[in-house]
């Protein structure tokens, strides 16, 4: 059974989160505060963690910071803060997803899924599938809906990045860095450009994408459909 | 009975001169005919009274002079420290202000009022200290000597021949609230000095065989006492003006003295204080400004009449005007002035002839019914000095080299002259000359065109008049024909110089009027206080060439940052002198008497009540400026001034209106939320206090309810935080480059629920540039058209998105085929909290007023249209400028 930490001080929202995961199937630890949770981390080992931002004690951006020092385990940022700069802010600190609140449960148990599956590493050899696309990993090929699909070195290089976070948010920030490199940061429109030709590509109406997904002002998701 | 009735001037005056001292600390003089009479004995003694009375008394500065007795009253006294002032290489011990207003006691014991600062203190004279003391509202206890006092000087050095350099206004007497006159017969102080109580025995012999003479000390005495009568008496006025005891009340008499850049101008103003003090009676002093250029020394010495007037307490008027006796009159008559006082004209009657007659004679044939006082000058003024004030007239208008080119043209003239001689006549060869001499009376100057009268009349008697080569004239026509020649030179220079002069003043002032009114014109057109600012900056600088800095006030204090278009560095020394200018609402600075080691001079900004800010100036030329320059500077400082509280009351004004708008807001905020909010929190108690006793399937519509109006509260909430973001002035742009057609699809993924069941079309243009633009606050607008257009149509009406490329531009509208809005409400939809009359419930009045904020802060425009073919479309320009810079393929990783 997976073993969730709830951090929140509203005890209203612990609690309805504590009927609701546990009916599916979860056990559910909570914490008030963020040196409490920290603690508790240390002793439960949970397998997530549930984290609001505003906490009585410490910034939930900073109870984040602690917990990367040593542990890898997967945090979704549950927070009443709206703006992309808070988005970005948690995700770049290492959040494994973020949820705005007022949010429904079952977006919740469907990022709650990600993120554990995330938990463990993806395999190079494994082949990626979601709706009509399919990805062989090994060999390099892209198919939708079975026709060979040919991606340029980049489009594959995001493609490629996106497989191996599937179903979790990538801000900006990450995917520049990671597919051209620090210095290239800042040049969000390589993104603009580049998704654009990628959708083109591998979904089935370009302008209403279901495979790649925009987070406005944060980054990109790319769907995971089983 | 309206002869007993006090002038109600009068008792005003009397009764805002006792409220002011009611914060005001009280000023005490000890005052004597000489050193040595015990003056500063006396006042210790006051002191230990006080102190014993419980009064927290300190001694600022004292002076014992190493008496023993004195010496012996300081113990038991709190001395503040003395600063020391480094004055090139020696140390100076002055008293410290600064340290006196820390302590704050409630007396200050200050010996000798009349002292004269070191420089770099930050007054030049102490009983400025003292005054800052007073606004403090600490007591002050001081002494003077009766030769300090400026209307006396003159009698002093008159009496004793010693010429006294440290002088006090006398308006300090009228400032005192109490005089306490230390009186010593001479031959008591005699016997005291040789006792050697005044001085150490080595100066007692020359003191005693100087200065105290019997006969100067008796003068002195008799001065000190009269002096001391003069006030008591003025005290009684005083008082019986408060108290309404019928008696002799204020004259209507006004004088008004003429002064000019003489050192005699001093006398004359002494006299009329004197006179106006013992008439009751206000004065002016009037400087009548000419078209010469005055010469530094006579500006400085100018400079130094008017301070002295002013410190004597009279008004001081300087104007412009050419005729000096017309623009006397006018000012008077304006004032209602009843006497004039001049001084006896120092000039020759040829100087007199030149310049239009005496001004004397004719300011007593015109004057009508103002009575003239004609003074005359001092004695040793008189002698010693009436070339500084008859020959700069001729000279300092012209330099040498104006006189050298008048030589030089009549030697040509001449030289012509001679070479024609044999073709013409000597009387057209005097016509020529005489031209001449007009032209260079023109375009030189009258001293020269003189000077050029004189050679040319007497070269051409002796090298043109019979008989030739000598100074002699054989025939009594030519003897005719060559003083008229010399009559009509001079005249002539003189009358075109005059012309010359006038024209000149008439540019001058026109000059001036001209630079005033540009000042005028220029704030009066300012939209806001920057521009009010900048503009006077740029004037002041111009005008005056010069560097300028202004500081305005916030929350009562100086800002420390002056404003940024400003010229004048300001450092923290700089903006220590601008600071106190702008707590003593004074000037202060260079070229003042308050901190003068400042690099600049600085201005209070007056408007009606208050200080708005300081103007600090400082010219390139970095001299004095000349009195009309002053006057022109006080013109444009006030003006200044004026517009500075002219923007501020608009400001003030704005943010009323801004307020009251904004509680309009807040009431049909009020109106409509109230009802937005309730009905959902309505739905969700009754639905939630329903879930426990209800059925399954009815518990599955409850909840459902409870969903959906949480979701309609939620919506509301963020039009409202969105809303407030907006209005608060607080929102950046975010802007990168965006690709229109994925901003859309975002828009329709987050309307995804109520958008599944409707009938979509979208056409994205192919080839959309990418546009710089802030990507959520875009997408916030099209979801907010979007959700509209799904809340206001019924379920079957289509809903379409089109992007398109315009000129320079992306266009995007969203249309629906809904019931549509009357043409009449189209351009009002965009307003806040304004919902088309008719609408179903469930919205805000928000969404599109949203929408039109964010999009104009792109710059874009956005506006709602009636299609052809019905329903509502709503059309979304935004300015599509410039190109990302090229992207980078990735080299296989």
């Amino acid at each position: 059974m997976p073993e969730v930490l709830i951090v929140d001080d509203e005890i209203q929202i612990r609690r309805f989160l504590r009927i609701g995961l546990e009916t599916n199937g979860y056990k559910v630890y909570e914490s008030p505060n963020g040196h409490d949770a920290i603690l508790k981390v240390a002793q439960r080992k949970p397998d997530l963690v549930i984290l609001d931002m505003e906490l009585p004690d410490l910034d939930g951006l900073e109870v984040l910071r602690r917990l990367r020092e040593w542990t890898r385990l997967p945090v979704i940022i549950l927070s009443v803060r709206a703006s992309d700069v808070d988005k970005v802010a948690a995700l770049d600190a290492g959040a494994d997803d973020y949820l705005t609140k007022p949010f429904s449960m079952d977006e919740l148990l469907a990022r709650l899924r990600v993120a554990q599956r995330h938990a463990q590493p993806l395999a190079e050899t494994q082949i990626f599938k979601s709706g009509p696309l399919q990805v062989d990993l090994s060999r390099r090929i892209v198919t939708v809906n079975d026709q060979t699909v040919k991606l340029t070195p980049t489009e594959y290089a995001l493609l490629r990045l996106l497989i191996q976070h599937h179903g979790k948010v990538l801000t900006h920030k990450q995917i520049l860095r990671e597919v051209w490199g620090p210095e290239y940061v800042n040049e969000t429109h390589y993104l603009r450009v580049y998704f654009a030709q990628l959708r083109q590509k591998i979904e089935d109406d370009p302008a209403l994408p279901r495979l790649i997904v925009t987070e406005a002002g944060v980054g990109y998701r790319l769907i995971d459909e089983g | 009975m309206d002869d007993f009735r006090p002038d109600p001037d009068s008792l005003l005056a009397a009764i805002q001169k006792d409220e002011a001292r009611q914060h005001r600390g009280k000023l005490k003089i000890f005052f004597g005919m000489a050193a040595g009479v015990g003056k500063t004995y006396t006042m210790l003694q006051a002191a230990h009274e006080r102190k014993a009375d419980g009064v927290d008394v300190v001694v600022g500065y004292l002076e014992t002079h190493k008496r023993a007795d004195t010496e012996a009253l300081l113990t038991g006294l709190e001395v503040i420290p003395r600063q020391k002032v480094e004055y090139r290489g020696t140390f100076l011990e002055e008293m410290d202000l600064d340290a006196i207003l820390k302590r704050d006691p409630d007396l200050v014991l200050v010996d000798e009022l009349a002292h004269t600062n070191a420089p770099g203190v930050r007054h030049t004279k102490r009983y400025q200290d003292i005054f800052e003391l007073l606004e403090a509202g600490i007591d002050v206890y001081t002494t003077v000597n009766v030769q300090h006092f400026e209307s006396r000087t003159d009698a002093v050095r008159q009496i004793t021949g010693i010429t006294v350099h440290e002088t006090i206004p006398d308006s300090l007497l009228d400032q005192a609230d109490e005089i306490e006159l230390i009186d010593l017969s001479p031959e008591d102080l005699r016997k005291r000095l040789s006792e050697g109580k005044v001085y150490t025995p080595e100066r007692v012999e020359t003191a005693a065989n100087n200065f105290f003479r019997v006969g100067n000390l008796t003068a002195l005495r008799e001065m000190a006492l009269r002096l001391t009568a003069e006030r008591v008496d003025h005290q009684l006025q005083d008082y019986m003006a408060v108290k309404q005891i019928a008696g002799p009340w204020k004259s209507t008499e006004r004088l008004m003295v003429a002064i000019s850049a003489s050192p005699f101008s001093e006398r004359l103003i002494r006299w009329t204080r004197r006179m106006a003090y013992n008439l009751e009676a206000p004065w002016l002093v009037v400087y009548i400004e000419t078209s010469s250029a005055p010469s530094p020394e006579s500006k400085a010495m100018l400079a130094r009449h008017l301070k002295t007037a002013q410190e004597l307490g009279g008004e001081v008027v300087v104007t412009a005007g050419a005729d000096i006796c017309r623009s006397l009159l006018h000012v008077a008559r304006q004032r209602n002035v009843t006497q004039l006082v001049i001084g006896k004209p120092l000039r020759s009657s040829f100087q007199e002839f030149l310049s239009g007659g005496s001004l004397v004679n004719k300011l007593i044939r015109q004057s009508g019914d103002i009575d003239v006082y004609v003074i005359t000058g001092d004695e040793e003024d008189s002698e010693s000095r009436p070339r500084t004030f008859t020959l700069p007239q001729l000279v300092t208008h012209s330099g040498w080299n104006d006189y050298f080119l008048a030589i030089t043209i009549i030697v040509l003239v001449t030289i012509v002259n001679l070479l024609v001689q044999p073709l013409i006549d000597y009387q057209a060869t005097g016509l020529t000359e005489l031209f001449a001499v007009l032209l260079i009376a023109i375009y030189i100057g009258r001293g020269p065109a003189l000077v050029a009268a004189t050679i040319s009349a007497l070269s051409w008697n002796y090298l043109f008049i019979e008989p030739q080569l000598t100074f002699q004239i054989s025939t009594l026509q030519d003897t005719l024909l060559f003083f008229l020649y010399f009559a009509i030179a001079i005249l002539s220079g003189n009358v075109t110089a005059r012309l010359r002069m006038q024209e000149r003043q008439a540019r001058y002032n026109a000059d001036r009027s001209m630079a005033l009114y540009t000042l005028t014109r220029e704030t009066a057109a300012a939209v806001n206080m920057d521009a009010v600012l900048r503009t006077a900056i740029e004037q002041l600088g111009r005008v005056f060439d010069a560097e300028v800095a202004i500081l305005l006030c916030e929350q009562e204090e100086l800002c420390r940052s002056p404003h940024p278009n400003g010229t004048l560095p300001i450092d923290d020394k700089e903006f220590a002198v601008a600071a106190w200018v702008y707590n003593n609402s004074k000037p202060a600075g260079r070229f003042t008497n308050t901190l003068s080691l400042a690099r600049a001079q600085y201005f209070p900004l007056l408007a009606s009540n208050e200080v708005v800010g300081v103007i600090g100036i400082r010219t390139r030329v970095n001299e004095r400026l000349s009195i009309d320059e002053q006057v022109l500077l006080d013109t444009f400082i006030n003006q200044i001034a004026l517009v500075i509280e002219r923007e501020l009351i608009d400001e003030q004004t704005e943010q009323a209106a801004m307020l009251t708008e904004s509680e309009r807001l807040y009431t049909t905020l009020l109106n409509s939320i109230s009802h937005e909010l309730r009905t959902p929190i309505a739905a969700i108690i009754g639905a939630a206090s329903n879930l426990q006793t209800s059925d399954p399937t009815s518990r599955e519509q409850l909840s459902d309810d409870i969903q959906s109006s949480a979701q309609r509260l939620n919506r509301l909430v963020e039009n409202l935080l969105d809303m407030s973001r907006l209005d608060s002035g607080r929102l950046q742009l975010k802007r990168e480059w965006c690709d229109i057609g994925e901003l859309i699809g975002v828009a329709i993924q987050r309307l995804h629920p109520c958008l599944k069941h409707r009938q979509l079309k979208l056409t994205i243009a192919p080839g959309l540039p990418l546009v710089e633009i802030d990507f959520v606050l875009m997408e916030q607008v099209v979801v907010n058209l979007l959700d509209n257009a799904c809340s206001y149509t019924p379920p079957d009406a289509a809903i379409t998105v089109q992007a398109e490329q315009g000129r320079g531009e992306v266009v995007i509208r969203v249309s629906d085929t809904g019931p549509g809005i009357p043409t009449a409400e189209l351009a009002r939809v965009f307003e806040k909290f304004y919902r088309v009359p008719g609408t179903i419930p469930g919205g805000t009045g928000l969404g599109l007023s949203i929408a039109k904020s964010l999009v104009e802060a792109h710059g874009g425009a956005i506006r709602a249209e009636t299609p052809r073919t019905g329903g509502t479309s709503i059309v979304i320009t935004l300015p599509a400028i410039g190109t990302p810079p090229p992207v980078k393929e990735v080299i296989d990783a």
